[in-house]
C-alpha cells in the first residue's frame, strides 16, 4: 500500500489524515496483516530470549533511563560541550532551528562540492525534515543505501517501521520491485540473491559519491565522537568512503561520556534486533588526519544539530521523557495496535507507540491528524514493559490526551462545547459528581434501553457508539444495580 | 478485617452479580464488608480520554469516601490501577499538594480482589467449587499496571472441579481500552478477533478475568458470534460453592 497523504511532518499537517481513517485501509490489507504479524511475532520472541539471558537487564534499563534523564536536564551544557569537542577534532557544527534550516544547510554543503548525487545511511531525522525531497528540488539526488530504505525508495513508499522500514513487504514483493527498478534480468526471491542485486547497485554509488549523509544514534559530548549503529555495513561505507560527511542529528541524541556506551550498547542491540552485539557500529571523531597521507574516512565533517520542536518537548515535564528514546523499536514490535495497522496508519516518520507520543509533541498539539495519535492505543502497557530506557509511554499518552482535549475546549466559539463527545463527557461528569443523580441515571438507563435491548442483548447502538456494536453485542443494564441489592440484603437485613 | 468495597460504577450498574459475589466471598473468609454508598466513579474514563479537569472532582470524591478504610478492595484491576497509578498524576495536574498527600497515603491500601486475597491475606484456596472448563485472560491493567502477577491463577488452580486451560497469547490486549473501542473501533475489532480465536482454541466453556470491562468486550464478541462461550468474572467463580446450584 502506498501512502499518498501528507504525513505529520510534511508542512501541511492540517491535511494529515487521522489514525482511525488510515487504519481502516491497513486493517483491510490481508497481505500487510500477514507480513506484519509474522515479522513482529518473530522479532518479539527473539527479543524476549535476548533480554531474559541478561541477569542485570532491569539495572541496565534503569541506568539507561538515568543517563538520558541527566542529558535532558543539562542539555544546554552538553550541547555546547559537544560543539567544542567536534570543532576541536576538526569538524564543523551547524545549528538548525527547524527542518527548513537543516535542509538548507545540508544542501548548501552538497552544492559547495558540486555533488549531484549523495549517498545516505538510514536516518529518520532526515525523513523528518524531508531532506530527500528538498535535495531533489535543488537538483541533488539522494540515494538510500540501507537495504530496506532502498527498497521503499525504489517502491516510492515511506518507511513503516523505525528499524525495519520495509517490514510490510515480503520477499516476493521485494523481488518485483527490484526487477522493475534495478538493472537485472532475472532474480530468484531468495534473500541472498536479492541482497546481491542491491549490493551491486549500491557499490557503484558509494564509489562515485562525493558526499555522504548520515543520522546518528549517539554523540559523545566529552569527545565529539559520533556513532551509527547498523547491521549491513552500508552505513560504514557511507560514513567512510565519500570525502565529505554530513550528519544530521536531533539535539537529544547526546550521551555524556564514552563509558556510557557500556549501557547503551547492551540495551540497544538486544532490544532492537535481539542481537547480543551489534554487527556494524561506526564511531568517528571529527575528520581523519591532515598530514596528506592515506586516510580512512572523510576529510570534511559537518554535524548539523536539529531542534525542530525538540526544545518544546523538553519544556513539558511529563512529555520530555519521550526524548530519551534510542530508536530501538521494541515498542512497535510488542504493540497490538501496530501489529495490526502497521506503521503507515500513523502518518508519521515515527510510527508505533513511541511515534504516538513523539509526533504530536514535535509538531505541536492542535492538528487533527497528529492529535489522533495519542488515542491510537488501548493503554495496554506492553510498550512500557519492553522500553530499554523505561519511557512510560502510557503515562505520556494519557498526558497528551489531556492536552488535546484542553486545547479543544479552550478554543474559541461554541463548536468545541457542542462536540458530541464533550457534551457526553460533561453530562457524565455531572452525573458521577452527585450520587443521587448517579442512582437516578442507573434507573433511567434500565428504562431507556428497552427499544434496544428487547432480545436480551443490544445488537445495534446509535451514532458514534455504533462502532461497538459493529462486531460486538452489548450487555443490557440489569434491573437491579449492586447498590440496590446491598440496600435490601445488607442494610435492611 | 473491615474492608471498604470499591464496587466501581461499571460493576454497580452493569454487573451487580460480581459485586454480590465479592461480598459473599469476603464474608465467607471472615471479613466485614462495608459498602460506602456515596461512591460513584473513580474517574478513569474521563481521565484516560483526556477529560482530566472533569475527572478531578471524582478523584476528590473517591479519596473522601475511602480514606478511613484499612483496606479498599475492588473486583477490577483497571479501576484500582487508576487510583494507584494515575491519581498522583491527577493531583499533580490540579496543583493540589494536599490531595497529592492524601492520595499517597490512601493508594497503597487500595487492592484488586485477587491480589488482596493472595498477597495481602495469603489465601489461595477460598473453598470454591466450579465444575466447568475455564480459560483465564490476564487483563492488561491487572498484569502490567498494578502487577497482580499469578495471583488470579493461583486462586483458580485451587478451585475444585474446574478444568483450567491456558489461553494462547494470553498477555495480549483484547482490544477494549475504554473509549479506544469506540474511537478506534476497527483496530479494536481486529484485536478482539484474535483474542476470540485464541479463546475458542482452548475449547473452554467460560472465559474469566479480573475485569468486567474486558469481559464485556470479549463477551460481546462471543455472543455476537453465537459461540456459546460465556464470560464470568473471577469473583463469581471464587464465590461459587458446591452447595449452590452450579455457580
Amino acid at each position: 500500500m502506498t501512502i499518498k497523504a501528507p504525513d505529520a511532518f510534511s508542512g501541511g499537517a492540517g491535511k494529515t489524515p487521522t489514525f482511525e481513517e488510515s487504519a481502516k485501509a491497513s486493517l483491510a490489507d490481508a497481505q500487510l496483516r500477514r507480513n506484519l504479524g509474522k515479522a513482529t511475532r518473530t522479532i518479539r520472541e527473539k527479543r524476549k530470549v535476548a533480554v531474559e539471558e541478561m541477569p542485570d537487564w532491569e539495572k541496565l534499563r534503569e541506568a539507561g533511563r538515568a543517563l538520558k534523564t541527566r542529558v535532558m536536564r543539562h542539555l544546554d551544557e552538553y550541547l555546547l560541550q559537544l560543539e567544542e569537542s567536534v570543532t576541536k577534532a576538526g569538524g564543523q557544527v551547524h545549528w538548525a532551528r527547524d527542518a527548513e534550516e537543516a535542509n538548507r544547510i545540508i544542501a548548501g554543503i552538497a552544492k559547495s562540492h558540486d555533488a549531484r548525487e549523495v549517498v545516505k545511511v538510514k536516518s529518520i531525522a532526515t525523513d523528518e525534515t524531508k531532506l530527500n525531497e528538498y535535495l531533489e528540488s535543488e537538483g541533488i539526488q539522494a540515494i538510500e543505501t540501507d537495504l530496506a530504505e532502498l527498497i521503499i525508495q525504489l517502491a516510492g513508499e515511506t518507511s513503516s517501521h523505525i528499524l525495519v522500514p520495509a517490514i510490510h513487504k515480503n520477499r516476493a514483493e521485494i523481488r518485483e520491485i527490484f526487477l522493475r527498478e534495478l538493472d537485472v534480468d532475472d532474480l530468484p526471491d531468495d534473500p541472498a540473491a536479492l541482497t546481491e542485486a542491491a549490493r551491486r547497485h549500491l557499490r557503484e554509488k558509494f564509489l562515485k559519491a562525493k558526499v555522504g549523509i548520515s543520522g546518528a544514534n549517539f554523540a559523545v559530548a566529552e569527545t565529539g565522537t559520533v556513532c551509527v549503529v547498523e547491521s549491513e555495513g552500508n552505513g560504514r561505507m557511507c560514513t567512510t568512503v565519500p570525502p565529505v560527511l554530513v550528519t544530521l542529528m536531533g539535539v537529544e541524541k547526546i550521551i555524556p561520556a564514552w563509558q556510557d556506551f557500556e549501557v547503551f550498547m547492551q540495551l540497544l542491540p538486544r532490544s532492537s534486533t535481539a542481537e547480543r552485539m551489534n554487527p556494524y557500529t561506526s564511531f568517528w571523531t571529527g575528520v581523519s588526519g591532515e598530514d596528506g597521507g592515506i586516510h580512512d574516512g572523510p576529510q570534511e565533517f559537518h554535524l548539523v544539530l536539529l531542534d525542530n520542536g525538540r526544545t518544546d518537548v523538553l519544556a513539558d515535564e511529563v512529555g520530555r521523557q519521550s526524548l530519551n528514546c534510542i530508536r530501538c523499536s521494541a515498542c512497535l514490535n510488542v504493540c497490538p495496535v501496530y501489529e495490526r495497522t502497521g506503521g503507515h496508519a500513523y502518518n508519521s516518520v515515527y510510527p508505533g507507540p513511541i511515534g504516538a507520543i513523539l509526533t504530536p509533541q514535535l509538531v505541536g498539539i492542535g492538528k487533527p491528524g497528529p492529535d489522533s495519535l495519542p488515542y491510537a492505543s488501548s493503554l495496554c502497557g506492553a510498550c512500557y514493559e519492553v522500553c530499554p530506557v523505561k519511557i512510560n509511554i502510557p503515562e505520556v499518552l494519557i498526558h497528551l490526551r489531556g492536552k488535546v482535549v484542553r486545547h479543544k475546549q479552550d478554543g474559541d466559539g461554541l463548536r468545541p462545547k457542542l462536540d458530541p463527545e464533550n457534551v457526553a463527557m460533561q453530562a457524565m461528569a455531572k452525573t458521577f459528581s452527585d450520587v443521587r443523580l448517579y442512582e437516578a441515571s442507573q434507573k433511567l438507563a434500565w428504562i431507556g434501553q428497552w427499544p434496544l435491548a428487547r432480545s436480551g442483548a443490544i445488537h445495534r447502538l446509535p451514532g458514534r457508539l455504533a462502532g461497538w456494536t459493529s462486531v460486538r453485542d452489548l450487555k443490557p443494564v440489569p434491573e437491579q444495580s449492586f447498590r440496590q441489592w446491598w440496600k435490601s440484603n445488607r442494610e435492611e437485613s | 478485617m473491615r474492608v471498604g468495597l470499591f464496587i466501581t460504577c461499571f460493576n454497580d450498574t452493569l454487573f451487580p452479580q460480581t459485586g454480590v459475589a465479592t461480598v459473599r466471598l469476603l464474608e465467607r473468609l471472615g471479613h466485614e464488608v462495608d459498602f460506602p454508598a456515596e461512591q460513584t466513579c473513580c474517574g478513569q474514563m474521563h481521565f484516560n480520554t483526556g477529560y482530566q479537569r472533569e475527572a478531578l472532582p471524582l478523584v476528590r470524591r473517591f479519596v473522601r469516601v475511602f480514606k478511613e478504610y484499612e483496606a479498599v478492595v475492588a473486583p477490577s484491576g483497571s479501576c484500582v490501577g487508576m487510583v494507584r497509578e494515575l491519581y498522583p498524576m491527577a493531583a499533580k495536574l490540579a496543583g493540589d499538594d494536599m490531595l497529592a498527600g492524601e492520595v499517597e497515603e490512601l493508594a497503597p491500601r487500595v487492592f484488586e480482589l485477587s491480589e488482596f486475597l493472595v498477597k495481602k491475606l495469603g489465601v489461595t484456596d477460598v473453598g470454591a467449587y466450579y465444575p466447568h472448563r475455564v480459560t483465564y485472560h490476564p487483563t492488561c491493567h491487572s498484569l502490567r499496571m498494578i502487577g497482580v502477577g499469578d495471583a488470579p491463577l493461583e486462586l483458580l488452580r485451587a478451585v475444585r472441579g474446574m478444568d483450567l486451560i491456558e489461553l494462547p497469547e494470553a498477555e495480549e490486549c483484547c482490544g477494549f481500552g475504554g473509549t479506544f473501542a469506540i474511537k478506534n473501533a476497527d483496530t479494536s475489532a481486529a484485536m478482539l478477533s484474535d483474542k476470540i480465536r485464541h479463546a475458542l482454541d482452548t475449547d473452554a466453556e467460560v472465559v474469566t478475568a479480573g475485569d468486567n470491562s474486558c469481559l464485556m468486550h470479549i463477551g460481546g464478541g462471543l455472543t455476537r458470534g453465537r459461540t456459546g462461550v460465556e464470560t464470568v468474572h473471577l469473583a463469581e467463580i471464587l464465590a461459587s460453592e458446591a452447595t449452590e446450584d452450579g455457580r
